[in-house]
């Protein structure tokens, strides 16, 4: 008989190494329809017909926040036939409030109490018997990490799927709440399924406005209801969800003395000795720049680089082309199969993998500071900064990291829970020049700067101001707007994480990558190279010798009149361009094809001289500033998308990076003309505009109270 | 009667009510902080916000804005 468990706790409870642990590799990672919020699946490793599902980490279930109400309808709707509530033993008093509310689901439950090695070692006592006892359910022991009790509690979770019963809650509220409960019930019996009967009656008390819209009761028993509700408000002088919040503690209060015993004789724990320093008034900001350090130091410059450096040109640059020209040669291959093959597919599939060793090394530090509880301190620390332009303190990593490579940048914006933050994060961490365009600065300071000194201060200067305009102005935009989550966050104990955890983390997040961002990479760089590749000479279509004569520079020279106002619309810049979304460096490769050199040195010397005669200072700093800020290259875009996991999000975001450094080159161009010639001109006039709506999309007040009604809705659950 | 955002650190305060309604309101409270919880103030961040506050044996942290709804003594 197939069985169902759905794993449910709050988060930090030690359930993914619990899931980890019980399905072992037979697992599916995908997303919950239509959010990105991840869903793991998994059989049971010895028993196949076991699914589990690992159900999003939460607090309560509460209507307000996307995992818990992802996590309430797949309880209620697809009634899973057993729940095992993992309970971190080491917090027992928050994590019993989700099991009171779970109780009332009419399923199945067992709870697990996990972190027993915790307990022990703090010195405390849970009895289990009495707790199973208070609580009306199977309760047992775990300790995840030492990998003790976990198919114990699996066995215990099928045997009671198998029996047929059904979870009766044995908490009771006090009298007067009791006795709006059970009005409710009564009128609305027979509307809902007889042993969901409490949930729904006392959600329906809370005033769920999820709830409620469900079961379409009459304006009569609707007005019986509110009677009864306001009843109740009256004697507690409390609104009736607040009521019930407080009846599931002080209840759990009253239990949890017969069933825990604290040392009372306790030491400062460990964790405790950690936080005195690492979140210290004056250690925290240099211990926290030392650990970004370390993080950036070994993934983007050192082990990072070298693994990339030696994928990219060594593996994807010599070994594998050569093999496969060899191969191809040999076997007598025409030569434009060969070109696509060579040229498209294989540089294609290198830009993909390029990224992946980097992507693996910082994956693992952030499995590690997620896994040991620094990274919740990381928001601790940086949450003032940040949330003042509508980011999280989680959003320092990314940005950091895009500084590198934008990539594994967005792709770290993955530690980051609130959904809107997130979205903000991946939107702007490449404003950051990334190690990819740092060529493009070099070349434009040092053709057309002599090497001014500030040109590249200036470029990161632009990036993160940037980043703090955008998330000023995307915070007050409609999809942005509403309450700022409340930041209310627990700082969990430190701990080692497991080594196997770490690594399972690491590949989760790189094979993603490889998957879903693979396939737009390898796509557009096939697009793009046709585009590069073939061309129509002398009225005949084919391949052509010459760049200049391809698909590319044609769209070039019709886009190019676009970049005009810029200052820059000659079709070989237009072009170099369009040749940056492969890879930035490709900008001053391509520039240099253009102006008729074979090949051109990383940081473009040769054609500085040609160069300085088609732009000027202004037009040159113009197009450095379009290209570090407009779409990134086909891989980020292609990270955007995974992380973004909706193609409108995915082209919201790279069309307003686009259009904003549009915006930001006009006005540079045109206010720097006006100020050199002193004439106004139809471009100044659109720079005035221009700025006068930026200015007003920065400045006007925010509509704050949209609320949290709004922000469901958008969710679509 | 005090907010919890004018407390001292080091500072052990019991709720008295909270106020406001909805997401806000509901999300301090299922973290546990309810009529008669007591919290101990443990540390403001480095930057002067957050708060971090150890309420029934765990670490929690509550921005200032935030912790103006609750009213202590």
């Amino acid at each position: 008989m197939p069985i169902k468990i759905a794993l449910a706790g709050n988060p930090n409870s030690g359930k993914t190494t619990i899931f980890n642990a019980m399905t072992g590799s037979n697992q599916f990672v995908g997303n919950w329809p239509g959010v990105t919020v991840e869903k793991k699946e998994g059989k049971l490793r010895n028993n196949r017909d076991v699914t589990i599902v690992d159900l999003p980490g939460i607090y309560s279930l509460s209507p307000y926040t996307l995992e818990e109400v992802i996590a309430r309808n797949f309880l209620i709707n697809e009634r899973p036939d057993v729940i095992l509530n993992i309970v971190d033993g080491s917090n027992l008093e928050r994590n019993l409030y989700l099991t009171t509310q779970l109780a009332e689901l009419g399923i199945p439950m067992v709870v697990a109490v996990n972190m027993m090695d915790i307990v022990e070692k703090n010195g405390d006592r849970i009895y289990p018997d009495k707790l199973s006892e208070e609580l009306g359910c199977p309760v047992v022991q775990v300790s995840a990490l030492k990998g003790k009790g976990i198919f114990e509690a699996a066995e215990k979770a099928v045997s009671l799927a198998g029996k047929n019963t059904t979870m009766v809650p044995k908490h009771r509220f006090s009298d007067n709440v009791e006795h709006a409960i059970g009005s409710i019930q009564e009128l609305i019996e027979g509307q809902v399924p007889e042993n969901q009967l409490r949930w729904f009656a006392v959600k329906v008390f809370e005033r769920d406005s999820k709830v409620m819209e469900q079961l379409n009761l009459n304006d009569n028993t609707k007005q019986r209801i509110e009677d009864e509700i306001l009843r109740c408000e009256d004697v507690f002088d409390d609104d009736s969800e607040s009521i019930i919040v407080n009846e599931r503690y002080v209840y759990i209060s009253s239990i949890i003395k017969h069933c825990f015993l604290k040392n009372t004789e306790r030491k400062l724990t460990t964790s405790d000795k950690i936080d005195m320093v690492v979140t210290n008034r004056w250690l925290a900001l240099p211990i926290f720049a030392l650990v970004m350090f370390v993080v950036y130091y070994v993934s983007v410059t050192t082990v990072g680089t070298w693994i990339t450096d030696w994928t990219n040109d060594v593996l994807f640059g010599e070994i594998i082309p050569q093999a496969v020209e060899n191969f191809l040669v040999s076997i007598g291959t025409a030569e434009l199969l060969q070109s696509l093959i060579l040229d498209g597919i294989v540089a294609g599939v290198g830009a993909v993998l390029g990224f992946v060793p980097q992507m693996f090394v910082l994956f693992a530090f952030l499995a590690f500071l997620e896994a040991c509880g620094y990274m919740a301190r990381i928001a601790f620390i940086m949450d003032r900064i940040f949330r003042k332009f509508g980011l999280s303190g989680k959003s320092f990593i990314p940005i950091l990291i895009g500084s590198g490579c934008g990539v594994p940048g967005i792709m770290a914006s993955r530690t980051i829970e609130n959904d809107r933050d997130r979205k903000m994060t991946i939107i702007t961490t490449t404003f950051i020049p990334c190690g990819a365009k740092l060529p493009i600065i070099a070349l434009i300071a040092g053709a057309m700067f002599g090497g001014e000194w500030w040109v590249a201060p200036s470029a990161y200067f632009a990036g993160i101001a940037a980043i703090i305009c955008s998330g000023i102005i995307l915070k007050k935009t409609k999809p942005f707007s509403g309450d700022p989550a409340p930041f209310v966050m627990e700082l969990p104990p430190y701990h080692l994480p497991t080594v196997t955890n770490v690594l399972r983390s690491m590949w989760e997040r790189g094979w993603s990558f490889i998957k879903k961002a693979g396939t737009v990479i390898l796509l557009s760089t096939i697009i793009v190279w046709f585009g590069s590749n073939f061309g129509i000479v002398d009225g005949r279509f084919g391949m052509v010798e010459d760049l200049s004569d391809g698909f590319l520079s044609i769209i070039g020279g019709i886009l190019a009149p676009i970049f005009t106002p810029l200052g820059w619309g000659n079709w070989q810049a237009a072009v170099a361009s369009l040749t940056g979304l492969i890879a930035k460096e490709n900008v001053v490769g391509t520039l240099g094809i253009l102006y008729g050199f074979a090949e051109v040195s990383e940081d473009g010397a040769e054609i500085w001289g040609t160069l300085s005669t088609s732009f000027t200072t202004l037009s040159a700093y113009s197009f450095l500033i379009f290209n570090l800020l407009c779409a990134p290259c086909f891989a980020a875009i292609g990270a955007i998308r995974r992380e973004m996991n909706n193609p409108k999000w995915t082209l919201f975001a790279i069309g307003y990076q686009t259009f904003f450094a549009y915006a930001i080159s006009l006005c540079i161009y045109q206010f720097g003309n006006l100020i050199n010639h002193g004439t106004f001109t139809l471009g100044s006039a659109a720079a005035v505009l221009v700025l006068v709506v930026f200015l007003y999309m920065l400045l006007r007040p925010g509509s704050e109270k949209r609320s949290k009604i709004k922000v469901l809705k958008t969710v679509g659950v | 009667m005090q907010t919890l955002r004018e407390a001292k650190c080091g500072q052990t305060v019991t709720v008295v009510k909270i106020t406001g309604e909805g997401a806000t309101k509901r999300r301090i409270m299922d973290m546990g902080i309810t009529k008669g919880t007591q919290i101990y103030i443990r540390k403001v961040a480095p930057l002067g916000d957050p708060v971090e506050v150890t309420v029934r044996g765990y670490e929690l942290s509550i921005r200032k804005a935030d912790a103006e709804i609750i009213l202590v003594e």
